[in-house]
């Protein structure tokens, strides 16, 4: 099956939801949740390659599209963590424990775990870039011998927004994995980084022959982490950035998230930064 | 036992220059330590050093009214911190504080703003490594007061 290919398990087509129901809801952050859904009756649950997304129904509402930010391991658990920002994710959120969500997919190119077996991996996470990054990191700890050194960098407005706050400390007192957070402001008692993250690359060990960087946050944050990336050598076919669109259909019909050549829904979300150097820039796009 | 602290001329802002350059540039050269806590910097103390922060981390902080202490920045091994001893009044305008134990090279700031017969104004490697670190601090800046993770940024 293609990277790209929808698992329609359960569902009538690519185009028709499959309803779940919410399991649980978990609070990250003051506005993001993460929402596990029951697939405990589709044969061989959910799986799904790190870096993949769900459309997420809310009946009667809409639509969004949202990182899967589970286990990749562990496909009976599908997990999206979620910020409440417009209708759809209002009304996600207000779903609760036992109602139901229409889900379509998974969907999109995802990050390049075969390509990067073997090399030291950078993941550069800002904000609520950190949930489709986070099933990638737990695929390195699963498989955690056969990759090279692994630094993750996370970057979050205050303290209080960094999500999966319990996981990130226990990877940082977990030795497999090099973990540095900064967050733009703070006040006394933090003891972590204060300031951007592309200034956390200068703590860690880059070999720009044998390194990949998987990158997702803010467009400005990663064209600021691709420069630093590039000062240290670092080429742009072993960047890769998942971006953010106004995804409809999801499967590359509807044009909402084209991108020039690509559909970002279906080219995508993932992209080796040498495909979108000549388009990142561009202010009509 | 931790590995031994690099030495003077193996610091990234010195890093490559000449032993000349680097005599031109550095003296009155104090090894210091500072235990978590302690401040580097005093906002409205006189500024006449230049450190080169060779282990720990110090953050910058700024006391706002009515707000309390703020983190602006941190500053690691290998960067360099306090800058107000270029231009008058020669005054720290933050305070910097060592957030775990530090290592750090004090220069005295009167050999390199001179003028003096040994120590001409701003040697020009000294003035374009001070230009680099500077433009990327602003860069840095440019970003963070973006508020880039700020829902609708």
């Amino acid at each position: 099956m293609s990277p790209g290919a929808p698992l329609a398990a359960g569902a009538a087509g690519p185009m028709t939801p499959e309803p779940l129901r919410v399991r649980s809801l978990r609070r990250e952050t003051a506005d993001t949740w993460t929402v596990s859904l029951d697939v405990s009756r589709r044969p061989g649950g959910f799986p799904f390659q790190p870096g993949q997304f769900n459309m997420l129904y809310v009946f009667g509402v809409g639509e969004v599209a949202i990182s899967i930010s589970g286990d990749p391991g562990r496909p009976a658990e599908l997990l999206h963590t979620v910020r409440t920002v417009g209708a759809a994710t209002h009304a996600l959120r207000g779903i609760g424990r036992g109602g139901t969500l229409g889900v379509r997919g998974p969907y999109g190119r995802p990050w390049p775990m075969e390509e990067a077996r073997g090399q030291d991996v950078v993941v550069v996470a800002g904000g609520l870039g950190l949930a489709p990054l986070r099933p990638a990191i737990l695929h390195l700890l699963r498989h955690r011998a056969e990759y090279g050194r692994v630094s993750v960098l996370v970057g979050a407005r205050t303290p209080e927004d960094l999500p999966f706050r319990r996981e990130l400390a226990r990877w940082q007192e977990d030795s497999r994995l090099r973990v540095l957070v900064t967050v733009d402001k703070a006040s006394p008692g933090w003891t972590e980084h204060v300031g951007v993250v592309p200034a956390l690359l200068s703590d860690v060990e880059v070999d720009p022959a044998r390194t990949v960087a998987l990158m997702c946050g803010p467009e400005v944050m990663m064209r600021f982490t691709v420069r630093e990336l590039e000062r240290r050598g670092v080429p742009d076919a072993r960047i890769h950035l998942s971006l953010e669109r106004n995804m409809k259909c999801a499967v590359g019909f509807c044009g909402h998230c084209q991108l020039v050549p690509y559909f970002v829904c279906k080219d995508g979300p993932v992209f080796p930064y040498e495909k979108l150097r000549p388009f990142i820039n561009l202010r009509e796009v | 036992m931790p590995p031994p602290l690099p030495p003077l001329e193996h610091h990234p802002f010195l890093r490559g220059l000449s032993p000349e350059q680097v005599s031109a540039i550095a003296c009155g050269i104090r090894e210091l330590s500072f235990p978590a806590g302690a401040l580097l910097l005093r906002e409205g103390e006189q500024a006449d050093t230049l450190y080169l922060l060779r282990s720990g981390r110090v953050v910058l902080e700024l006391n706002v009214p009515g707000r309390g202490t703020t983190q602006l920045e941190t500053l690691k091994a290998g960067d360099i911190l306090g800058l107000s001893w270029l231009f008058p009044p020669y005054r720290w305008s933050l305070d910097a504080r060592a957030v775990e134990p530090v290592d750090a090279f004090a220069l005295d700031a009167s050999c390199m703003r001179g003028p003096t017969p040994e120590h001409p104004v701003l040697e020009p490697a000294l003035a374009m490594r001070l230009l680099r670190h500077l433009y990327d601090r602003l860069e840095r800046v440019r970003l963070q007061r973006l508020d880039v993770y700020k829902a609708g940024a």
